[in-house]
């Protein structure tokens, strides 16, 4: 289920940014936990937010999924085919237009604990996108089938282990066929040895060309699929740059001290 | 004891269940629960208005005797020219005491469902009635069936107050056959046992739905 096949993400290739992100800043109370966040995705590319807890990279993320509301600052998806500027009220249209472009995978997957896994996938593309059902239905069952689930379509989530459950989340963004996937920590809640099973899917994902934003502490997995790293502390982006460079040689101190803390945690 | 009368007995003061409490309470459960999830949806919309009303509403259903408004409302609405028969009135008082009760119940479960089915609803592109009515309300329904299964329960007792406003029912049987017998003890045990054995047969369904919607849970 590569990203290509669907015609108005296609569309996109090769021209413009897939995402433009400027200006974006916003305050819980008193505290500024975003100030002035700056960024471009090209299509088919991977970005990956990393930072200290705090820093932002969650709610960066979650703006561009219209689950947080940023108080400045312009988002533009597709060439501005969806733009949002969040200096004026933004319109409940707008914001399912923004979601429709994107889907997020939750750091504690929230599955919808009342449905099945088939039904879990198969409920954005039916309900909301209004797709026949056998058609929704067999794509899910493709995309399960790519993940190792098939055996599990009838179960409830209660009944899979972390890393299922999140393959499941995986399954359910990508079933939408947004433009756009959101990872928020998804291997954060995860015992250490299912993170592999997930991040082999992502893996996958970002190979067939997915483009990707990815909010994670695992840098072995950002290193060998990220094209670009953003490093966030203090609601600002510190240093930006190829992961390579950035993990190999950071200019800027609190890079460096963030890394070794990840790396060295004592 | 007089057993002949008790046999004579327990077919009217059944037949008064039969016909009188059990559609009564069912029908104002019915109502009293759409008035409930239109008054819990109110109170949680952020609408001040909307909410403010709300919750005066629920605090005057909790804060009056039931009998009060089953009054209220029977010699109230004529007095507006509504001319209603005593089993109407029963129905409304009996509903709007439902739905303040029952409008808690589904607030709080509501509210129980994590906020993460929320935006897992809204990131597959779902408006919020559409999370709410798919996503949300089923979750809050398993969690809301043990509360209002006693609701219901209570209200199928609580019903016994219409026989006030003589309305036909089984306690109002009961009342019958204990003054034209003056056999006031018997009869109206004899009343408490059927109203203990509709009570059993409610629980024993509660247990049924509560197994069912506790299929997608861990144990």
């Amino acid at each position: 289920m590569s990203p290509t096949e669907s015609p108005s993400r296609a569309s996109v290739r090769g021209s413009g940014p897939l995402l433009e992100v400027r200006g974006l800043a916003k305050s819980f109370g008193d505290r500024e936990v975003l100030r002035s966040i700056d960024f471009t995705l090209h299509a088919g590319k991977v970005l990956v937010l990393i930072g200290p807890s705090g820093s932002g990279k969650t709610t960066v993320l979650r703006s561009l999924n219209g689950l947080e509301q940023p108080e400045a600052g312009t988002i533009s998806v597709a060439g501005g085919e969806v733009a949002i500027d969040f200096a004026g009220p933004v319109s409940a249209a707008k914001r399912l237009a923004l979601r429709d472009r994107s889907a997020m995978v939750f750091q504690h997957y929230n599955l919808f604990p009342h449905l099945t896994v088939l039904q879990n996938v198969t409920e954005g593309p039916i309900v909301v996108q209004k797709r026949a059902r056998a058609d929704a239905e067999a794509e899910a069952m493709a995309l399960l089938e790519r993940v190792g689930l098939v055996d599990k379509r009838d179960a409830f989530p209660f009944e899979l282990s972390g890393g299922q459950q999140q393959r499941v989340g995986i399954v359910r963004a990508v079933a939408l066929r947004p433009q756009l996937l959101l990872f928020d920590e998804p291997t954060s809640s995860l015992d250490p040895e299912l993170v592999g099973e997930v991040l082999t899917v992502m893996k996958e994902l970002a190979e067939e060309g997915w483009t990707m934003v990815v909010v994670t502490h695992e840098l072995v997995f950002a290193r060998e699929v990220a094209d670009e790293v953003l490093f966030l502390d203090g609601g600002v982006i510190v240093e930006r740059g190829a992961p390579e460079r950035l993990f190999t040689a950071p200019t800027q101190e609190r890079t460096k001290q963030f890394l070794n803390r990840l790396l060295f945690p004592f | 004891m007089d057993w002949e009368l008790f046999w004579a007995s327990l077919w009217p003061i059944v037949r008064g269940g039969l016909i009188g409490t059990i559609p009564l309470s069912i029908a104002s459960f019915a109502i009293g629960l759409v008035i409930a999830l239109l008054v819990a949806l109110a109170r949680i919309s952020g609408i001040r208005v909307l909410s403010g009303i709300a919750r005066f509403y629920v605090s005057v259903i909790r804060g009056t005797p039931l009998l009060v408004q089953l009054f209220v409302i029977f010699y109230w609405l004529p007095s507006l020219g509504l001319l209603i028969d005593p089993w109407p009135s029963a129905v409304i008082a009996f509903s709007l005491n439902v739905g303040g009760y029952a409008a808690e119940v589904i607030r709080a479960a509501i509210l129980s469902v994590p906020k993460g089915q929320w935006e897992a609803g809204h990131t597959i592109g779902m408006s919020r009635t559409t999370a709410l009515r798919r996503i949300i309300l089923p979750q809050a329904a398993r969690v809301s069936v043990p509360p209002l299964s006693n609701t219901f329960i209570s209200l199928v007792k609580d019903t016994s107050l219409a026989s006030l406003i003589l309305v036909t029912e089984l306690f109002r049987e009961a009342q019958k056959i204990a003054a034209f017998s003056q056999e006031f003890v018997m009869i109206y045990m004899e009343a408490a046992l059927v109203y203990w054995v509709f009570s059993l047969v409610l629980s024993t369904a509660q247990s049924r739905i509560e197994k069912r919607l506790d299929r997608y849970v861990a144990h």
